[in-house]
């Protein structure tokens, strides 16, 4: 507030400044007006100007941390700010009689929740930007706990401003805003056959172990509380109970935001995580039967009372799987038939995810079970079903959506914390509280982990156990739940939400900070860091096989027994629904391995090549060259496992005939190296535009909303196919002239295989173009800035390189204007022809395939109703239909002038 | 089987293999129990054909690799202890380290597992995975899915990720390098009843 008090005068002159055209009585008006209004309703419009301003310079603090570059960046976002706002003052009484017409208004009001949302998610981000540019702070202290430190800091200043907190956490935002995304990507993101292999174990540790903490958290308070350890607190056993409940749960947020930073093995990780997602359940149950029996009132509380809940434990918990599981299936069958809405499909993805979560929420089930299972069911079938960018986006969104609610989560628990309304200190019972706590996770988990071990496969190392013990960390869904007691039921509501809030931050911080150097100390087994081999991914499979034969013949019905029936039935009938019939094929993990890994090569290859600055060196070099380790996982991180299509491009030592079949997944890869390599964007931009083919109709649509490639014109791809032809005429007139025309090889397997893995982009990409629908287009010079960009300007990349380096004599003539020879028909025949049958001159000087792109630009589809004027008559001789058959006319890349068809 | 009679006493060098083995005594005696119930013709010996009739091993694509396993080159037959000695390396590690290291590897230490898994492959014993070989249970697992082709890639590029001697083919070294991220003892494990 006082910081609008000091603005509010430079509102003043600079509303006299700017609006000079406004008389002054208006402007009296205005500031008596803004007076009346600041008396009445302070707590309303000018602690919301006083937020707008914090927040702006909050912004302009962090940008001002960020370093020294930020004095520029700090000025921007204050100073239009500042203009706006002044500016329109002018007119912001909206009952004030209109003596002119506003040029503008200031409508504060009308946008005040968006713009206060929107801004606290951009001060959240830039915090978090802030946070994680200091290695060296992260390093030590997690993320989570910086969060709320800047919350405690955020807090401070929206105290300071209002003298009160006008931003908690409340639980409806919370819980129908914040948690789903975080839920949903921990399902979607979830190791399947992980958790399911430690299914059991991960339930008794949710069930028991919650029941467990919550009854000896509730009872141990009460007994101290009996004992007279908290003073005079107007307490009850139920309500210790319901505490307990609440706080008994740890909180998948939070321990995905510490775990994730430690990296311990996989299986003490999914123990926590799993159990840290499943106990919501039992919370959620045991909250609402200890909220009922309080309401109750104990004496009313009989057997089959306790029954019902008992009952409705398994209703809540059974029940929102069974609807996740549903959602999942519904998720499936939905991107089983998206394919003409490819722009969309990803959407539905996060709707149903959703829908599934306020189902449940609809039906008192539980939520979270619901969406995390919605999440784990579908995951295999939409990445299977859903075309590759499509995937790529729903991981990214994901990715977004959660981290961003994360972080918002962790900084509004922080300001909460700076609330005086709250505080009511009892040290008994919040040290109690504490101790207890940790006391019980530690037991419960010991006790559990004991029973568990005469079971389990592999025991649970008593390492883990401390670190399981240790990571019982309690979070936001604890607090959302305090916030949602009745305070006409409980009376001392403040100090369970206080005591709450301490025991998060005790957990998130002391214990967040901690964990690495304990884990690191007691030499847990880190999760190792896995580089994707083949050999590896052929083994795993066959130890399931093994094991599998080893049950069966030992006459055991096991685990892995139960695994390779549920595998079957999956498909034979479920993947038969659910997932495209196209998808179905060819999807067996190690192919899709081997997929990713010769795409990776290939990557690799192509970077290699640009380092050098050309492909040349393919030429030079008759080694298989592996690049593996080089990119190592680069990107197998930004694709654990992507749905491989079959794709030939490996399969060229023995095939080079053969069809080279799409495979899908290359666009992301595409992209991925274009957000790489920006410099790599400039050039292929530049290149694009010299020498790719114009769209000639400048009347299209630049934009649309529902493709990335849309518009082609059948003629200018008929033109497209003349220009090729031109040009390779042209390159066979200068060979005749003696300057050797590009050649390309057909007799070293080995090199072939190098040069069809870039070879394979392209087709892939010529191919995902005709699968698409009529608004094929296949390539515009002038897209090359445009979102196609990065789908297009790969394979150019290459064959620009390609070009550069190899000294093509070939090159220069091509680079005359030939828009201007008219090629006679009889020439462009007979450059046709010697296409396909001047083999031995090629064999002069050998060229790479790579410049494969273009030679593919070649036999694209003809419109045999083209309109265009040259080499109609001629062309459709030659036109093949498939591009497939066509033998591959070896050919750098034509480049029409620039300037050519604009 | 579940005959209450069958005990230590009636198995044929039962102490021997349970001092051998790890197994437990509950364990062998249910071994027992299933290699009588295989042993259709109570001869006290298996034979291939008595392992083949075991229901979904004819779907396990690798199946009749395992039941070679069973029956070293030359070895027509099985008796119960060899049984039990090949089961006994899907035992986890840690079940038996009650018994002395003093003999030579037990089988179910990771290399005795790894050798298990090895001798999958190596079909014709010579140490190594030849390329065919690889191939051959490479065409059983992945099947129909994927063209002739790509499996003879996949094969080359899984020995050229494992072979470190260039050799083009991988020795059982080569092989144990190439899984050590992996955690055998998890991978190689069953949980036998007892």
């Amino acid at each position: 507030y006082c910081t609008y008090k000091r603005l509010s005068p430079g509102f003043c002159t600079l509303l006299t400044t700017d609006c000079g055209r406004t008389d002054r009585t208006k402007i009296g008006r205005w500031s008596t007006r803004r007076k009346e209004k600041k008396i009445v309703k302070i707590g309303n419009t000018s602690s919301g100007y006083a937020h707008l301003w914090l927040l702006v310079c909050l912004i302009s603090g962090v940008t001002r941390a960020n370093g020294d570059v930020a004095l520029t960046h700090r000025e921007s976002p204050l100073k239009p700010s500042e203009s706006k706002s002044s500016l329109n003052h002018s007119e912001h009484g909206h009952d004030s009689i209109i003596t002119g017409i506003p040029i503008v208004t200031f409508k504060w009001h009308h946008v005040e929740a968006p713009y206060i949302i929107v801004l606290w998610i951009l001060v959240a981000g830039l915090g978090k930007m802030v946070i994680e540019s200091n290695h060296h702070v992260t390093n030590v202290i997690p993320e989570s706990a910086l969060l709320i430190c800047f919350g405690f800091i955020l807090g401070g200043i929206i105290w300071g401003a209002d003298k009160q907190q006008t931003f908690t956490l409340t639980p409806t935002v919370f819980f129908f805003y914040l948690l789903p995304q975080i839920i949903l990507d921990a399902g979607y993101f979830m190791p399947n056959k992980l958790f399911f292999s430690n299914m059991g174990a991960i339930l008794v540790y949710a069930v028991i172990g919650t029941c467990w903490n919550a009854a000896s958290l509730g009872l141990s308070l009460w007994g101290c509380h009996m004992g007279g350890a908290m003073g005079d607190l107007d307490i009850g056993l139920l309500q210790y109970l319901l505490f307990g409940s609440l706080i008994a749960a740890v909180d998948p947020v939070a321990v995905i935001a510490v775990f994730e930073q430690v990296h311990v093995n996989e299986v003490l990780f999914i123990m926590v995580f799993g159990e840290s997602l499943l106990n919501d359940g039992v919370t959620v149950v045991l909250f609402n039967v200890f909220d009922a029996f309080v309401s109750l009132g104990g004496p009313k509380i009989n057997a089959v009372e306790i029954i019902k809940g008992i009952i409705s434990f398994f209703v809540v918990a059974f029940g929102g799987s069974l609807m996740g599981f549903v959602f999942g299936l519904l998720i499936s069958l939905v991107t089983r038939c998206t394919k003409n809405i490819q722009v969309i499909e990803a959407g539905f993805v996060f709707v149903l995810g959703y829908l599934a979560y306020l189902t449940a929420e609809m039906l008192s089930l539980s939520a979270i079970l619901s969406i995390v299972f919605c999440g784990m069911c579908c995951q295999k079938y939409i990445n299977a079903n859903m075309d590759e960018r499509s995937v790529t986006t729903v991981r990214y969104v994901m990715k977004v959506l959660a981290n961003g609610s994360e972080t918002i989560v962790f900084v509004f628990l922080g300001i909460s914390a700076i609330d005086k309304s709250i505080w009511v200190w009892n040290t008994g019972f919040i040290l109690l509280t504490l101790l207890f706590i940790f006391v019980y996770r530690i037991i419960g988990v010991f006790f559990l982990t004991w029973i568990l071990n005469k079971f389990r496969l592999v025991p649970l190392e008593f390492i883990d156990q401390v670190i399981m013990s240790y990571g019982g960390l309690r979070g936001a869904v604890a607090y959302g739940l305090a916030t949602m007691l009745d305070e006409n039921k409980i009376k001392e509501k403040n100090l369970m939400v206080c005591t709450t809030l301490i025991v998060v931050y005790f957990t998130v911080i002391l214990q967040g900070i901690t964990m690495k150097p304990l884990v690191t100390w007691l030499k847990v087994k880190r999760a190792a860091v896995t580089e994707l081999t083949l050999i590896e991914k052929v083994q795993n499979k066959a130890f399931d096989h093994m094991l599998v034969a080893i049950e069966d013949i030992s006459g055991q019905i096991g685990h892995n027994y139960m695994r390779d029936k549920w595998k079957h039935f999956e498909e034979n009938w479920m993947s038969r629904f659910l997932m495209k019939p196209s998808a179905r094929k060819n999807r067996d993990h190690i192919f899709s391995v081997f997929h990713q890994l010769n795409l990776k090569d290939a990557m690799s290859y192509v970077a290699e090549g640009e380092r050098r600055g050309s492909l040349e060196f393919v030429r030079n070099e008759s080694a298989i060259v592996d690049f593996k380790k080089k990119f190592g996982d680069e990107y197998s991180e930004v694709m654990p496992d992507i749905m491989a299509d079959t794709s030939d491009d490996h399969g060229a030592v023995s095939a080079v005939g053969r069809n080279p079949v799409p495979s899908v997944s290359l666009e992301m890869h595409e992209q991925t190296m274009n957000g790489m390599r920006e410099t790599d964007d400039v050039n292929s931009h530049h290149l694009l535009q010299q020498h790719l083919y114009k769209g000639r109709k400048q009347h299209r649509h630049r934009y649309s909303r529902s493709h990335f490639e849309v518009n082609k014109d059948e003629n200018e791809v008929q033109e497209i196919f003349q220009r090729t032809m031109r040009s390779r005429l042209e390159s066979f007139k200068s060979a005749k002239m003696g300057v050797a025309p590009p050649k390309h090889i057909t007799k070293h397997p080995k090199k072939d295989q190098q040069q069809k893995m870039p070879n394979g982009k392209s087709v892939d990409k010529n191919r995902s173009y005709y699968s698409g629908d009529e608004d094929f287009e296949f390539s515009e010079g002038d897209s090359a800035s445009g979102p196609e960009a990065s789908g297009n300007s790969f394979p150019m990349r290459i064959s620009y390189k390609a070009g550069d380096g190899i000294e093509n004599p070939a090159f220069m003539p091509d680079m005359d204007p030939m828009s201007q020879v008219q090629i006679p028909p009889w020439l462009a025949e007979a450059e046709l022809d010697s296409g396909m049958v001047a083999p031995s001159q090629r064999a002069q000087v050998r060229l790479p395939w790579t410049p494969s792109n273009l030679r593919r630009l070649a036999p694209l589809r003809n419109s045999t109703h083209s309109t265009d004027s040259f080499m109609l008559a001629d062309a459709p001789a030659a036109q093949p239909r498939d591009d497939d058959q066509l033998p591959p006319p070896p050919h750098p890349p034509p480049p029409p002038p620039e300037g050519d068809r604009m | 089987m579940g005959s209450n009679s069958s005990n230590m006493n009636h198995i044929p060098d039962g102490q021997q293999l349970l001092q051998d083995t790890g197994f437990s005594a509950a364990q062998i005696i249910r071994l027992y129990e299933r290699f009588e119930f295989l042993d259709k013709d109570n001869t006290g010996h298996l034979r291939p054909e008595d392992l083949e009739t075991v229901p979904d091993l004819d779907m396990n694509p690798i199946g009749a690799r395992i039941i070679g396993a069973f029956f070293p080159p030359g070895k027509e037959t099985l008796d119960f202890g060899s049984f039990v000695r090949i089961l006994a390396h899907f035992l986890p590690a840690d079940s038996n380290r009650t018994r002395a290291g003093a003999q030579q590897e037990p089988a179910n230490s990771t290399t005795g597992k790894l050798r298990f898994a090895f001798q999958l492959y190596d079909q014709d014993r010579d140490g190594k995975i030849s390329r065919d070989e690889l191939l051959q249970v490479l065409r059983s697992m992945l099947g129909l899915q994927v063209t002739e082709e790509q499996l003879q890639c996949i094969a080359e590029r899984a020995i050229q990720e494992a072979d470190a001697d260039k050799d083009d083919a991988i020795s059982f070294d080569e092989f144990r390098k190439s899984l050590e991220k992996v955690d055998i003892d998890h991978k190689m494990s069953i949980r036998f009843l007892r």
